[in-house]
């Protein structure tokens, strides 16, 4: 089992205000790992931290072996890792196509593998009939999936996603978790995830963040049975 | 090629032609009119490249204008260089310029990148003043015709001026066609649309603004510089901040983020001056009154319109 | 002159530029600390102040205080009206978005310039100074008889320029007291820390924003009417008080009202005195290099401590 991505001490300090402190968090490659917790545990800020869009105040972050602590967010990204946004920000005013070919074109690949790769994260994601719409035209529920096809079309080692199934239908939060199936094994998962249901389903390790800190780690069922836990955070969810 | 592609390619092909017959058939007035136009409308595609499709307001491209045409104009007057050399240090000068301009300003975004360009071209016009003893100040300098002489063409002949003026607008339009469907100028738009997300894919955005930066600055030095060679004259009212105010004027009449807007909107707005001024003194007037009524009612100027209504895939 | 009585009469000279600039500037940060916008028209407002003082000054006719006195009532208020009105017709359509309000106050910056040219003309037109009376100023030197106090030649100032000075300072004084102190100032202060906040506890933020931007517009009105008898109305006065108040506001910090008038106070004196060394042109170029580069490294300002 090898760890793609681990942090060790990772913290940050917001004017004086600890929003993660001395986080250490490992990402076995291949796993769906999901991280959870109330509303202002500092997800959100964890996973800026990793993915180079917030600078730690302490700590550091490791991918593949490598320190990435000081890379730009662009260079950790040409190494393999992407990040799809909590707050869907897909380009309103480009095409879903060009929005996807964006993601894949951020990738040293050519040509004829754009169009494949942006075809095959459309079909994924089923929006494949919608390509040619301007992306600001889509329903919320589809510029979350359009957000996804994005993270997809970069084919990264590691692919993060902050709440995708937020303001998602039934159905597709279904084949949402049928999508992430489909990546076990290969792509390395790092799900921020609210809906309780997707992470007992998709979910092979669990962290829990509460006041920055990490209150937990386990399998799901390990989680699930944790008080400290149901008190934190389940209790009140 | 697909049915899209071959549309632009027809409308825009079809301006140029439309252009090139056009010097056979007008008044010599109209004619003389033309050709600086195009000069100007090569300005502001430059402009266009920054401002409409990277999104950057810059309040400073005077500088870059006057760039090129004191490094060509100087070049001229006191380095004893020949038009196609000169035109060439017009162009480079432009480029420094732009990329140390770039280099500072790109470190602040939003109104703090406006005031900034607006500071640095201040300075830059307020040095041409100064050092009045080569640049003339104010006053400016008339290229003559005998330095007006591109490779045994002469620049000053209203024929040779005509074409030289379209030949550089068509290098201009074509450059900024190809580069704005091409994956770069995809990823300006992109920045424009949302630059976190951009560097979320893994492009270095600075780097992309950077270079953006420094191909607007570089087409507007070009035109600066032409524009001196073509019509004679050197002056410093050039690098003031009412030239950089006009190709944002230009921009947005025509349609920021389009590649006809420049043209389309320095087309209008010369002749819009134009016939006013034979009113009254007082013709930035109507520069006044187009910049608001188009920020309050039409943000998205003339091709814009008809992109929003008609043709969704004009670049 | 020796160089000590002349760099006393140039701090004095300085000092009346300090003192229009500051009211200048005020305006102009006033504007941006509560309305988060950039008013590029601004230096319109102080030459329209300039403008209207003349035409008010000689509609009234009799003698000149009478004449400036009413210049000094009806001119700023006059401004603000218009400036009120121009937020409410257009800056409010555009919802104070900050680049296109910079967009539409370079448009409003040349309506304003060309309909004075229009109207007004090319001609620079003097206003009278109520009360000019000459002030020759001592100078005290070390000679061999010990210390002496005497009058160099050329080292005077007039009555009318201590009067601007003290003018200047009881507006600023007012303007503090104006938002430290009333109800209207405790709206400002509420909108310009929290606009959706201000909305949501039934503050009228669109009239604050016509009030303030009126408030903005009228202080560089009355500071041009103050020094139109020392300098001449003109239609393209508006440059330089622009790119002033624009020096001075970045580098006090944005929108702090405090960092505006010290920073006035330090150009104000430092153009007098730097002009004794060093030629205009090139006075200007540098200070247009420190505003470019103190945005770009110092975005807070010099004196600035909090964000903008």
């Amino acid at each position: 089992m090898t760890v793609l991505l681990s942090t060790r001490g990772l913290t940050k300090r917001f004017d004086g205000l600890l929003a993660v402190s001395d986080v250490d968090l490992d990402l076995t490659a291949g796993d769906v790992h999901a991280l959870i917790g109330p509303n202002g545990a500092g997800k959100t800020t964890l996973v800026g931290m990793i993915c180079g869009r917030i600078a730690p105040t302490a700590g550091s972050v490791t991918f593949d072996g490598r320190d990435i602590t000081t890379l730009p967010a662009h260079k950790r990204i040409g190494l393999g890792m992407a990040y799809t946004f909590q707050i869907t920000s897909v380009f309103a005013g480009l095409s879903v196509r060009e929005n996807v070919a964006l993601a894949a074109r951020g990738q040293p690949v050519q040509g004829d593998q754009v169009d494949r790769a942006v075809c095959a994260a459309l079909d994924k994601v089923g929006l494949s009939d919608r390509a040619q719409e301007v992306a600001g035209n889509l329903s919320y529920g589809h510029q979350r999936l359009l957000e996804i096809a994005m993270g997809l079309a970069q084919a990264p080692r590691l692919l993060i996603l902050d709440e995708p199934t937020q303001g998602l239908s039934d159905g597709e939060i279904a084949r949402f978790t049928a999508l992430i199936e489909g990546l076990r094994g290969h792509t390395t998962v790092l799900l921020i995830e609210h809906n309780m249901r997707v992470v007992w389903e998709v979910a092979d390790r669990v962290t829990v963040l509460n006041f920055g800190e990490v209150l937990a780690e386990g399998t799901p069922e390990d989680i699930h049975e944790n008080r400290a836990v149901q008190a934190a955070y389940l209790g009140t969810g | 090629m697909s049915r899209d592609t071959a549309r632009i390619l027809a409308l825009h092909g079809g301006l140029l032609v439309l252009l090139f017959v056009a010097q056979f058939v007008l008044p010599a007035y109209h004619h003389g009119n033309l050709a600086r136009i195009m000069v100007l409308a090569s300005y502001a595609i430059g402009y266009n490249i920054l401002f409409g499709y990277t999104g950057l307001l810059s309040l400073g491209h005077a500088l870059f204008f006057a760039a090129g045409m004191y490094g060509m104009g100087l070049g001229i007057q006191h380095g004893g260089l020949s038009p196609a050399p000169a035109l060439l240090a017009g162009v480079v000068a432009g480029a420094v310029v732009s990329g140390a301009l770039a280099l500072l300003a790109l470190r602040t975004t939003g109104v703090a990148f406006m005031i900034v360009t607006l500071m640095f071209a201040q300075a830059g016009y307020l040095t041409i003043l100064y050092f009045g003893d080569y640049t003339r100040g104010d006053e400016g300098f008339v290229l003559q015709t005998a330095q007006r002489m591109l490779w045994g063409i002469d620049l000053s002949d209203p024929t040779n001026r005509y074409f030289a003026a379209f030949t550089l607008f068509a290098l201009c339009l074509c450059l900024s066609l190809w580069l704005v469907r091409a994956p770069f100028g995809r990823v300006l738009v992109a920045i424009r649309e949302n630059e976190d997300r951009v560097q979320m894919l893994g492009y270095d955005t600075h780097a992309h603004k950077l270079a953006a930066m420094v191909i607007s600055g570089t087409i507007s030095a070009a035109a600066g510089a032409a524009y001196g060679l073509l019509f004679g004259y050197v002056g410093a009212s050039f690098g003031s901040v009412q030239y950089s105010i006009l190709p944002l004027l230009w921009v947005l009449l025509g349609g920021a983020g389009t590649v006809l807007g420049p043209f389309i909107g320095a087309l209008f707005m010369f002749y819009l001056i134009d016939l006013s001024s034979g009113l009254t003194a007082a013709y930035m007037l109507i520069a006044g009154v187009v910049l608001v009524v188009l920020t309050l009612f039409a943000p998205q100027g003339l091709v814009g319109e008809l992109r929003r209504r008609f043709w969704k895939g004009l670049p | 002159m020796e160089i000590g009585p002349y760099i006393l009469l140039a701090s004095l000279e300085g000092a009346v530029t300090a003192a229009v600039l500051a009211l200048t500037a005020v305006g102009l940060s006033l504007v941006f600390g509560v309305m988060r916008v950039v008013n590029i028209a601004h230096g319109e407002f102080f030459m329209l102040g300039a403008v209207l003082a003349w035409w008010v000054a000689n509609t009234v006719g009799g003698h000149p205080a009478i004449g400036f006195a009413a210049a000094l009532i009806v001119a700023p208020v006059l401004v603000g009206v218009l400036a009120a009105l121009a937020d409410m017709t257009i800056l409010k359509r555009l919802n104070y978005d900050p680049e296109r309000t910079i967009v539409a106050t370079i448009g409003l910056l040349y309506i304003l310039q060309q309909l004075t040219l229009m109207t007004y003309g090319p001609d620079a037109r003097p206003v009278e100074a109520p009360f000019n009376q000459r002030i020759a100023l001592p100078w005290i030197e070390h000679t061999e008889a010990g210390w002496q106090m005497y009058y160099p030649w050329g080292l005077s100032t007039t009555s009318y320029k201590l009067a601007v000075i003290g003018a200047a300072a009881a507006v600023l004084a007012g303007v503090w007291a104006m938002m430290a102190r009333t109800r209207i100032g405790l709206l400002m202060r509420a909108t310009q820390a929290d606009r959706e906040m201000a909305l949501a506890f039934g503050i009228p933020v669109e009239k604050v924003y016509a009030l303030v931007f009126g408030i903005g517009a009228g202080l560089a009105a009355l500071a041009a009417v103050l020094i139109v008898p020392i300098q001449q109305a003109h239609y393209l006065m508006g440059a330089d008080p622009l790119l002033l108040s624009f020096i001075v506001v970045i580098i006090g910090g944005l929108g702090s009202l405090p960092g505006t008038v010290v920073a006035a106070l330090l150009i104000g004196l430092s153009d007098g005195i730097i002009s004794v060394f060093f030629s205009p042109t090139l006075a200007k170029i540098l200070a247009t290099l420190l505003v470019g580069l103190v945005l770009v490294f110092r975005p807070r300002g010099l004196f600035g401590t909090r964000a903008p």
